[in-house]
């Protein structure tokens, strides 16, 4: 197992240190569907210098980071692809530390057998290490990557056990962007499910240890947030960061839903809207947890999936985030339907985006409408792989049900 | 035997003066003039003269030397019986009133006057003939002079050249203004010369530059001539002369500069080794108050021309030292007008992404440098990157020793950027930062969105040291324009200097879809929210497949026997 991987680390370093040192660097980091203005390298570049110039970064509208990621890059410069490396590491420790969880039983073709499950976690580190969204994310120095470091050694802390480290990580990644809030759900139905808690809401356990969970979490944000006002000495980051990500006032295009929407609005509907797309990607969290109480990683999954699409302004880091998870449920793979179109459709949207932004920003040939139609079709296409990802599982859940019981009415 | 061809060679070598022809003394010369205009344009007139030292006037005689003078030309002559030929070919105008009399008028068009000698018998049929042979040299469509575009006039076209003929029997003249002038009829012109367009004056004449100019004019005069004052030898005089007038604002941004680069696109490399000499004169008659020249030359000539003495500097080009040390030649006339302080600004860049604004700040103090305080006003909608800020000077980095900058917030105020920059004496200042266009709400663009959005002038406020001290106590008596600003000091007065406005095009969204990108949207969206929906709240049941036929009917005898069902 450590052979493989090293292998694909090695490889994986070596095309990022090949592209870093190549002239498209300045190209990638300047992409649109790479950077957004909240992750741009060039950003933090300018926010750092306006601290050297003795302005606060937030007094202008260019910087969107947190006041610890300027401290941050004040220190560590252009190293944070091995941040990169190292969170695609601990995806395959949590993914390996998953499988541990599953029943082992006869019904052999709707399970895998132990061997594949033993190259799962090869193939998690494989999918998110190569993909070429990862790759183009991390050679424009986008701080998505940092964002999805520290999400996923949120997970992998969850599903060690570890409470403490969890929700201390879970607060970093609340104070980043604020969407990682939604995950609060399933990690605390994650470890109800290891302490074998029932989820129930007349238990006095269930509230015990959700207030436990709960106070540890708050107290680390709260920590955090203060922490951040004392290195700048003003509450200006909150508008800046958190107001700028609720209230969508930059409308640079990217490859969300949002920002033609807004740039096309009536004005009297801009507080509305806002309202609905916001709430949007918070609301299927409670529905979500009661459908999939006893599957907290695909709880997880979902969560992620549904924030990536309906974030305020997503870039491909995002989406590269959830596509890790996929090999995790590859039992599912005989059973998905669909799957091919979905996924020639995001291939081929992936392909338009340079092209369409090209024509309309540079040639002058094309309109704003090119590249909107591309955003929804891409946006279309993600919602369908998770939907399919779903069903799939439901209805794998289902038989796997069925033919449980049929082998225990049989004995 | 030894003796007989001794002898004979001594004979041989004695008489042998007898059996070369003399010596041939062709001649020529090359020359150009340049003279500054009023009205900031500039008038070029190339000269060249290839002295023929023949007799011509001898009958029956064959002349098959050619040396300089060209062969075709030669041949013309001769058998055409003619005496004197003036042909020029003019694309233009000439505007006497704004340039003054040229050196060597001509009307636009084509015109050809010829006199001929008093030999010729047939006057009329030597002219069409003649026509047709020089319309094949010139590339022309002289073709067209025929009787009935001819005259014979009896006094304007006396004989420039030697010969009293009065009999204006033997003169012809035609013109054809409709004639284009082109590259075809330069060309075969320039071959005409004896260093062809290769070397000397004549590789400034490239087509590309001499056409795109106010008035052109090539023209051949050939005539004959004394060669000394008491006229004991007589030659053939070709003079082909080149007239053009370069306009000020059609060769390129309209600024008072002058060069042989910018007229002619070359410069020259070295003289015509055929010629025997080879000058470029500049009138200098209006300075030192117009133009200044370089490279300086001591040499200085007076000629009197048109009635009116005047003044030439003159570059001899058969002088090594004239080409300097890069081994070419290229006369700068610089408009004397040069303010101290002077700033412009562009905005470089394509697409509608990124851009860059370029501030240039020019210093032309000779010996002082001096601060300047730079202000931009940026609007918030072009976002400015302060850490891509480049100050440069004679191209090395030039930090500022103050810098104010206060970053916009959308919507609410613009950039504010000033800057102390220290200007080194006679130098060019870039300062450079880079920005972002944003893309706006659909509202906040103008009805013409295309047209562009204004950026403001820079401003750059200097205390320029002054030439001459000031009184820093008021006066009365002073005028108005000169006391505007309050002199504090006296050996520097302040100036303010505004730069161009900048215009920047920002992407546009589609102004005709705001109900279309709410419904496509929302139908996204709601796709998402169906499908969710739909997942929540589906239960999956085992659907039993229905038995067949036979199995049915089996199980319902069984139940009619009382016996266990088949599964």
């Amino acid at each position: 197992m450590a052979a493989p991987l090293t292998l694909l680390l090695i490889v994986a370093v070596t095309i990022r240190a090949v592209l870093f040192r190549s002239s498209l660097a300045e190209l990638i980091s300047a992409r649109v569907e790479v950077v957004s203005p909240l992750n741009a390298w060039k950003r933090v570049v300018e926010g750092l210098a306006l601290l050297d110039l003795g302005v606060s970064p937030y007094s202008g509208d260019v910087f969107h980071e947190t006041p610890l990621m300027i401290y941050l890059f004040h220190f560590t410069v252009d190293y944070a692809e091995i941040v990169f490396i190292v969170s695609a590491y601990f995806f395959r420790k949590q993914k390996y530390a998953l499988e541990s969880d599953r029943y082992s039983a006869d019904c052999l073709e709707l399970l895998r057998s132990p061997k594949e499950m033993f190259y799962i976690p090869l193939k998690v580190a494989m999918f998110y290490l190569l993909n070429p969204f990862t790759i183009l994310s991390c050679v424009a120095k986008s701080t998505c990557g940092l964002n999805n470091a520290i999400i996923a050694l949120f997970i992998f802390c969850t599903l060690k056990g570890s409470a403490l480290l969890s929700g201390i990580l879970l607060a970093l990644a609340t104070y980043q962007s604020i969407y990682p809030l939604t995950l609060f759900a399933p990690a605390l139905l994650f470890f109800l499910q290891r302490l074998y808690i029932p989820v129930n809401l007349r238990r006095s356990s269930f509230w015990f240890f959700t207030l436990q969970y709960a106070f540890m979490y708050v107290g680390s944000l709260v920590v955090i947030t203060g922490l951040s006002f004392f290195l700048l000495g003003s509450w200006d980051f909150i508008p800046s960061v958190y107001g700028f990500i609720f209230s969508v006032p930059d409308l640079t295009p990217n490859i969300g839903l949002f920002w033609y929407f807004f740039a096309e609005m009536f004005e009297h509907f801009r507080l509305f809207f806002s309202c609905v797309f916001q709430i949007n990607v918070f609301f299927y969290t409670i529905p979500l947890s009661i459908k999939l109480k006893e599957h907290p990683v695909f709880l997880i999954f979902m969560q992620i999936a549904i924030i990536s699409i309906f974030k305020s302004y997503p870039t491909v880091g995002d989406v590269a985030l959830y596509m890790a998870f996929l090999p995790a449920w590859s039992h599912l793979y005989r059973f998905l339907r669909n799957i091919f179109l979905v996924s020639c459709v995001l291939l081929a949207c992936s392909a338009l985006f340079p092209v369409l932004w090209h024509l309309w920003i540079y040639a002058g040939s094309a309109n704003s409408n090119f590249y909107y139609a591309i955003t929804l079709l891409f946006n279309f296409g993600q919602v369908k792989v998770f939907t399919t990802t779903w069903l799939t599982n439901c209805e794998w859940k289902n038989r796997w049900r069925n033919k449980v019981s049929l082998f225990i009415n049989l004995y | 035997m030894l003796i007989l061809s001794s002898l004979l060679l001594f004979i041989l070598t004695t008489h042998s003066e007898a059996l070369t022809p003399a010596a041939a003394r062709d001649e020529f010369q090359e020359e150009l003039v340049i003279r500054p205009l009023h009205s900031g344009d500039i008038y070029a007139s190339f000269q060249f003269r290839t002295l023929w030292d023949t007799d011509f006037l001898q009958e029956g005689q064959k002349v098959s030397h050619y040396r300089l003078f060209p062969k075709s030309l030669g041949q013309v002559l001769s058998k055409f019986s003619v005496r004197e030929l003036h042909i020029s070919f003019t694309q233009g105008f000439w505007r006497t009133m704004q340039w003054g009399q040229p050196f060597i008028p001509s009307p636009p068009g084509a015109e050809l006057w010829v006199w001929f000698h008093d030999t010729v018998s047939d006057v009329d049929g030597n002219w069409k003939e003649l026509t047709n042979v020089l319309s094949g040299i010139f590339c022309a469509s002289l073709n067209f002079i025929d009787l009935t575009n001819t005259v014979q006039p009896s006094a304007s076209f006396k004989p420039l050249g030697l010969g009293n003929a009065t009999d204006h029997r033997f003169l012809r003249y035609a013109t054809l203004p409709r004639e284009i002038v082109c590259t075809e009829n330069l060309t075969p012109w320039k071959k005409l010369l004896p260093c062809g367009s290769k070397a000397g004056l004549a590789v400034l004449m490239k087509s590309e530059k001499l056409f795109h100019s106010s008035f052109h004019s090539q023209a051949v005069h050939i005539r004959p001539i004394c060669q000394d004052e008491q006229c004991s030898s007589k030659a053939w005089e070709l003079r082909q002369t080149l007239n053009v007038v370069f306009d000020l604002h059609t060769s390129g941004q309209g600024k008072k500069e002058w060069s042989l680069f910018k007229m002619f696109s070359r410069t020259l490399t070295e003289a015509c080794p055929l010629a025997s000499s080879s000058k470029v004169y500049v009138d200098i008659t209006d300075n030192p108050e117009l133009f200044e020249l370089s490279p300086a030359t001591p040499l200085l000539g007076q000629a009197v021309v048109l009635g009116d003495r005047r003044t030439y500097s003159v570059y001899d080009l058969s002088r090594a030292e004239t080409f300097g040390q890069l081994r070419s030649f290229n006369l700068l006339l610089r408009d004397m007008l040069r303010p101290l302080l002077h700033a412009e600004r562009y905005v470089a860049g394509f697409g509608l992404q990124t851009g860059e604004i370029h501030t240039v700040i020019y210093n032309n103090h000779p010996y002082r440098a001096f601060p300047v305080l730079l202000m931009d006003s940026v609007p918030w909608y072009l976002q400015l990157y302060i850490h891509t800020l480049t100050v440069t000077s004679k191209s090395r980095d030039n930090k500022p020793s103050y810098i104010h900058y206060q970053p916009a917030k959308d919507r609410h105020r613009p950039h504010l950027l000033e800057m102390l920059i220290q200007l080194p004496p006679h130098s060019m200042t870039e300062v450079t930062v880079q920005f972002e266009r944003a893309l706006l709400k659909w509202t906040e663009y103008t009805p013409d969105p295309n047209h562009g959005f204004y950026v403001g002038s820079s401003v750059v406020s200097a205390l320029v040291p002054s030439m001459v001290a000031m009184r820093t106590n008021f006066t009365q008596d002073q005028p108005l324009f000169s006391s505007f600003v309050p002199v504090k000091e006296e050996s520097s007065y302040f100036v303010r200097v505004y730069t161009e406005p900048l215009l920047v095009n920002l992407p546009t969204p589609d102004f005709s879809m705001p109900y279309n990108v709410i419904c496509l949207t929302c139908t996204v969206v709601a796709v998402g929210y169906g499908s969710f929906y739909n997942l929540l709240t589906r239960t999956f049941q085992v659907d039993e497949p229905s038995p067949p036929l036979s199995k049915r009917l089996a199980n319902l005898i069984r139940r009619m026997r009382g016996v266990p069902l088949l599964t």
